[in-house]
């Protein structure tokens, strides 16, 4: 599978990654080269094969519904780039 | 090469450490200013810590058994509500993590005192510690290699004993492979053995926290510290937890050990086989069975990694946005913030497996990738179960090369990613492992010299030993199956306690 120019640059915008045009082509060449090695696995007839996304197990598991103390705020706002003492503060939305 | 034990000052394993200080031989005072001063000494050319903490061995972990104070160092992905925690990427630069880690927790309980963080491959994608963002590691048995990776700094800081143990995590063998690498031991749990919870997620239905140390028997001692259920971990397995150490009587007579011949062809290194080869013949002389089985699917298994891993990691690096923690770049609209802060804060590799997973993820692709991929784990994970009906334990090379020379794959990511080519299936297949020393290989010392006419000979002569790793695979939570192989070879080999001459 050959990745476009425009195919990195419409992926980076899903993964909501800035790159830079300088890196479009590199990316566009390495992207193309592992799809092409990744895509052996189509060789295989994996029809009726089951998927696993997980290889143990998973039950779901109960427990009481009891209020809990979460971290610390000041704790938490101390990483924080830009904070207000109680709300993280970011730009604007849109 | 050989360590002269006698005129060391202090036992050199964790366990011996841990009963000299219970018996009060020496202190965690005298004991954590031994390791310092070796960090001091040694780091700055070694590069293996990312932040070295201040630690006085004042604490009162002394009392906290079974650990009495033994110092330890940890890969900077487990995040430590008293160390930065940075994952080796400009995007957690100076993070403060505000609680620890289950397995941080479990070893501070256990009594250890932390040394520092380690240098690692940015978010754990690499395999020779050159992704980290601050620093390159290098190899302790010659500094113009790398240490392996991502848990570089793990293994290079237990190699040159600036450490006498360390914790790491593997992804696709970014424990053992280190560990090879280097020299020492490396452990990869059984998946959900150990609480992943504060391990910062690279591919979570893949990684796992292990040990990395001297010996067998060390890394099931710090196995029965970090092992067991964690409510907040909801894959980590209610099963129950043997005392490995208990299980480590030197006797394998009987034992079947599966040889898979996928893992034994084109690609392996002809001396590293031979190391290889020659530690079966000693595991056959102590009365083991080998058995060749077979894996059919193996070379499926890199390319399945590299489409299974960058769509879970796309998914989990979505939570570096610039908001709550972490570097932020300031533009007019949240929006723009993200696309800069992670445009500025994310290294090469990183961008190209978040775009990687984020392709093989999207609509159109999904099918032909991500599903095909978990179709073929699937067959990849029966391989396994199939040869386990006829053998205890598998044994295979940890990779096909020994360490590799700085700078020489960084061009070529599918090379790169094939120094993991024996140690990702295990991942895919949830099975624990483990990476022993099992000899040396020589190999030359600069570049120019493979390039002249007499390059073999001359590399012989200027050549340094590298370390070579045989890995042994168990059955699921069988950690003690392999445990058990290691430590019987290893009481029958000293490999494992050479130390490179300049750290000696």
């Amino acid at each position: 599978m050959k990745v476009s120019h425009s195919e990195v640059r419409r992926i980076a915008n899903l993964a909501r990654l800035r790159v830079e045009e300088d890196e479009v082509s590199r990316l566009s060449e390495e992207m193309s080269r592992i799809l092409e090695f990744a895509e052996t696995i189509r060789e295989l007839d994996t029809e009726g094969i089951e998927p696993t996304t997980h290889v143990i197990e998973l039950t779901d598991v109960w427990r009481e519904d009891e209020p809990r103390r979460g971290l610390e705020r000041a704790r938490v706002l101390e990483n924080a780039p830009h904070d207000d003492g109680a709300c993280f503060v970011t730009p604007r939305i849109g | 090469m050989a360590r002269d034990t006698a005129a060391e000052p202090f036992p050199f394993l964790l366990r011996e450490i841990a009963s000299g200080l219970a018996q009060g031989l020496f202190s965690p005072k005298e004991i954590t200013a031994h390791y310092r001063e070796r960090i001091d000494r040694y780091d700055g050319d070694l590069g293996c810590f990312l932040h070295v903490a201040e630690v006085s061995g004042d604490t009162d972990t002394s009392e906290c058994a079974p650990l009495h104070g033994a110092p330890i160092a940890l890969k900077d992905l487990l995040v430590t509500s008293d160390m930065p925690t940075t994952c080796a990427s400009r995007i957690l630069e100076g993070y403060r993590p505000p609680y620890d880690a289950t397995a941080v927790k479990r070893l501070r309980e256990a009594g250890a005192c932390f040394l520092g963080k380690l240098n690692m491959d940015e978010f754990a994608m690499g395999s020779s510690n050159e992704n980290s963002a601050f620093h390159p590691c290098r190899n302790p048995w010659d500094r113009d290699r790398v240490p392996g990776g991502s848990s570089g700094g793990s293994a290079a800081a237990v190699a040159a004993r600036l450490v006498p143990a360390s914790l790491g995590s593997d992804t696709g063998g970014s424990i053992r492979q280190p560990a090879s690498f280097c020299g020492v031991t490396g452990l990869k749990p059984t998946y959900g053995r150990v609480s992943r919870y504060g391990l910062v997620a690279f591919a979570s239905s893949l990684d796992q926290i292990g040990p990395l140390t001297i010996d067998a028997a060390d890394a099931a001692f710090l196995l029965e510290i970090l092992a067991g259920h964690d409510p907040l971990d909801s894959t980590s397995a209610s099963v129950p937890v043997p005392r490995f150490t208990e299980t480590l009587d030197g006797e394998i007579n009987g034992t079947r050990v599966g040889i898979p011949k996928e893992y034994f062809s084109e690609g392996l290194e002809e001396d590293v086989r031979e190391r290889v080869e020659e530690a079966l013949r000693l595991l056959e002389g102590e009365g083991a069975d080998l058995v060749e089985v077979s894996l059919p699917h193996t070379r499926y298994a890199v390319p399945v990694y590299y489409i299974v891993a960058p769509a879970e990691a796309s998914s989990n690096l979505a939570r570096f946005d610039g908001v709550r923690y972490g570097l932020r770049k300031e533009e007019e609209t949240m929006m723009e913030s993200f696309f800069s802060t992670r445009g500025a804060g994310f290294g090469p590799e990183v961008k190209r497996r978040i775009l990687l997973g984020t392709y093989a993820l999207s609509s159109g692709y999904y099918d032909a990738y991500y599903k095909t991929a978990l179709k073929v784990r699937t067959l990849i994970q029966r391989d396994f179960l199939e040869a386990f009906r006829s053998v205890d334990v598998i044994a295979t090379p940890t990779s096909p090369t020994p360490a590799f020379r700085a700078g020489e794959r960084l061009d070529d990511p599918i090379k790169m990613y094939l120094s993991d080519v024996f140690t990702i299936s295990v991942n895919l297949a949830g099975l624990p492992a483990i990476s022993i020393p099992c000899g040396f290989v020589k190999r030359g010392k600069a570049l120019e010299e493979r390039k002249n006419g007499d390059a073999e000979e001359e590399a012989m002569q200027g050549g340094a030993d590298l370390p070579v790793g045989l890995q042994l695979i168990g059955k699921p939570f069988d950690e003690a199956g392999i445990l058990r192989v290691a430590d019987a070879y290893q009481r029958r080999t000293d490999y494992h306690l050479r130390v490179p001459e300049a750290f000696s």
